[in-house]
């Protein structure tokens, strides 16, 4: 099934996927542009995982200074930073590269401790997509990536949906895709993560605790360009839909 | 406003509010931390912290001091209370104790100018922000600082009509009853009003969220056994133990 968190009519509700409707608890249906779409996840410890994708390691070479990575590279985002489906994202007027990142998120179910990889996806609630901006002007090499570049108000856009695991046996094989005013910018497939769902648990469970509510974004693949006020980004992965969102200027 | 643990509830509710001695409830444990929202951390803000880096900051991975404040975040499973035991883990000799002031904030804070910042602040509380010593401060691993019980903080928050001045509070930290470091809040770059106003340039404060101010220069270390005591006065004292990891 699939899950949204909305506002409508002057209440939050959750909602589930009906057909190309939404359909509130008491059966209410709604078009998708009739409602506001809020994050599909009260989030709990956001956790986002730095150059994942071996194409995109690559396409950030030339700012790397380290050579050989030894574990997964970790970082931790505030709920200040998120925004729902249909969302706007702010550009600052200074900034000469933002980009976005298509990323396949994924929502903790239950406690998990020092979970092996075998029975890591047990502890899955479900999934969602994500897409994570990046203000490169702000880069600094203090606790990359610094908040300043990676922790922005509402500089990740998350949803539409959250889609149960149970509707996704395998995460490890979904195509993500981002369009730029409709234009293809960037694919990729989630086979191609270093560290894949399964072993980001394992890896994240043995030193924290994760809960009900934790994300996990896993990264994104080659193919991140600068977008400027007014473009659309649509970031798509298979089986979980497509997450719009509009750039804007931080004027308004 | 004192804002209060809610374990004990009457009970310690009661002791702070009648700002009681914490030497009174030494002999209890099972404080809850303060409620807390998201809990921010700050590096490097003490001038002499910075400064004993020397030259490596122009060195590459650096290249250049920082400029905008160095910001991380506890997630919330590193939350602990006054008198907690914190679990070591098994290949770390001793923990650096990044002991500091927090401030907790009270009304939202988006974009506010340094000269409006402290009228955001609920109160402030005692913070012993744990890590796993590390070399490197370019892209270090969450294994180091985001380890479950790695923040405990409190006992209480003290509201901020109690604390005239956040940038002149002396910070002293005791292992197993020794003095092992003593520094001021005068001697950070950027102070409470500062630092809030700079944050929150490019991200909100929500009600509730921690900001720690930075830990001084020379951070103590602790190992297993041993308990740690910081007191920054008038909010109280902070007490906690270290001990070995429990088996996987």
């Amino acid at each position: 099934m699939k899950h949204a968190r909305i506002a409508w009519a002057g209440a939050v509700h959750h909602a589930v996927a009906d057909g190309d409707q939404l359909r509130l608890a008491n059966g209410t249906r709604l078009a998708e542009d009739q409602v506001v779409w809020l994050p599909p996840v009260v989030p709990g410890t956001i956790i986002a995982l730095g150059i994942n994708y071996a194409d995109h390691k690559k396409e950030l070479a030339k700012e790397l200074s380290f050579s050989a990575k030894d574990e997964p590279l970790a970082f931790l985002k505030g709920p200040n930073a998120l925004v729902g489906h249909r969302g706007q994202t702010r550009r600052p007027a200074a900034a000469s590269f933002m980009h976005y990142e298509c990323e396949l998120a994924v929502v903790i179910g239950r406690h998990a401790r020092r979970v092996k990889r075998a029975e890591a996806l047990l502890y899955v609630a479900g999934y969602s997509i994500a897409n994570d901006y990046a203000v490169r002007d702000y880069l600094e090499n203090w606790y990359r990536p610094n908040l300043r570049v990676k922790n922005r108000d509402g500089c990740t856009a998350l949803g539409p949906w959250l889609v149960d695991a149970a509707d996704l046996p395998d995460p490890q094989a979904l195509g993500l895709r981002t369009f730029v005013n409709g234009e293809l910018k960037q694919h990729g497939n989630t086979r191609d993560l270093i560290d894949d769902v399964p072993a980001l648990i394992e890896y994240l469970s043995g030193f924290m605790t994760l809960s009900p509510g934790d994300l996990i974004l896993t990264g994104t693949p080659e193919g991140v360009v600068n977008v400027n006020p007014g473009d659309e980004v649509v970031c798509e992965i298979d089986g979980l839909g497509r997450l719009i969102n509009t750039i804007v200027s931080e004027g308004l | 406003m004192l804002v209060i643990s809610d374990a004990l509830g009457c009970a310690a509710g009661r002791a702070a509010a009648e700002d009681r001695p914490l030497a009174a409830w030494r002999s209890v444990s099972g404080f809850a931390p303060p409620p807390i929202a998201t809990a921010y951390g700050t590096l490097l803000n003490h001038r002499d912290a910075l400064a004993a880096l020397g030259d490596a900051v122009h060195q590459p991975p650096y290249k250049a001091s920082p400029k905008a404040p160095v910001l991380y975040i506890k997630p919330r499973h590193c939350l602990a209370g006054h008198g907690a035991a914190v679990e070591v883990p098994a290949d770390a000799d001793a923990l650096e104790v990044g002991a500091q002031l927090g401030i907790v904030i009270g009304a939202e804070a988006c974009r506010v100018r340094e000269a409006d910042a402290l009228a955001h602040v609920a109160g402030y509380t005692i913070c012993s922000d744990l890590s796993v010593p590390h070399p490197s401060y370019y892209r270090p691993s969450l294994r180091y600082k985001a380890r479950d019980g790695f923040l405990p903080l409190g006992p209480w928050v003290l509201g901020a009509q109690h604390v005239p001045d956040p940038d002149a509070l002396e910070v002293v930290v005791q292992i197993d009853g020794h003095e092992a470091q003593r520094y001021s809040t005068a001697g950070m770059q950027r102070g409470v009003a500062r630092l809030i106003a700079e944050v929150s340039s490019f991200m909100t404060l929500a009600r509730g969220d921690l900001l720690m101010l930075g830990a001084g220069p020379k951070a103590a270390l602790a190992r297993v056994g041993q308990t740690v005591r910081i007191t920054i006065e008038p909010i109280g004292t902070l007490e906690h133990r270290l001990v070995a990891e429990g088996p996987a």
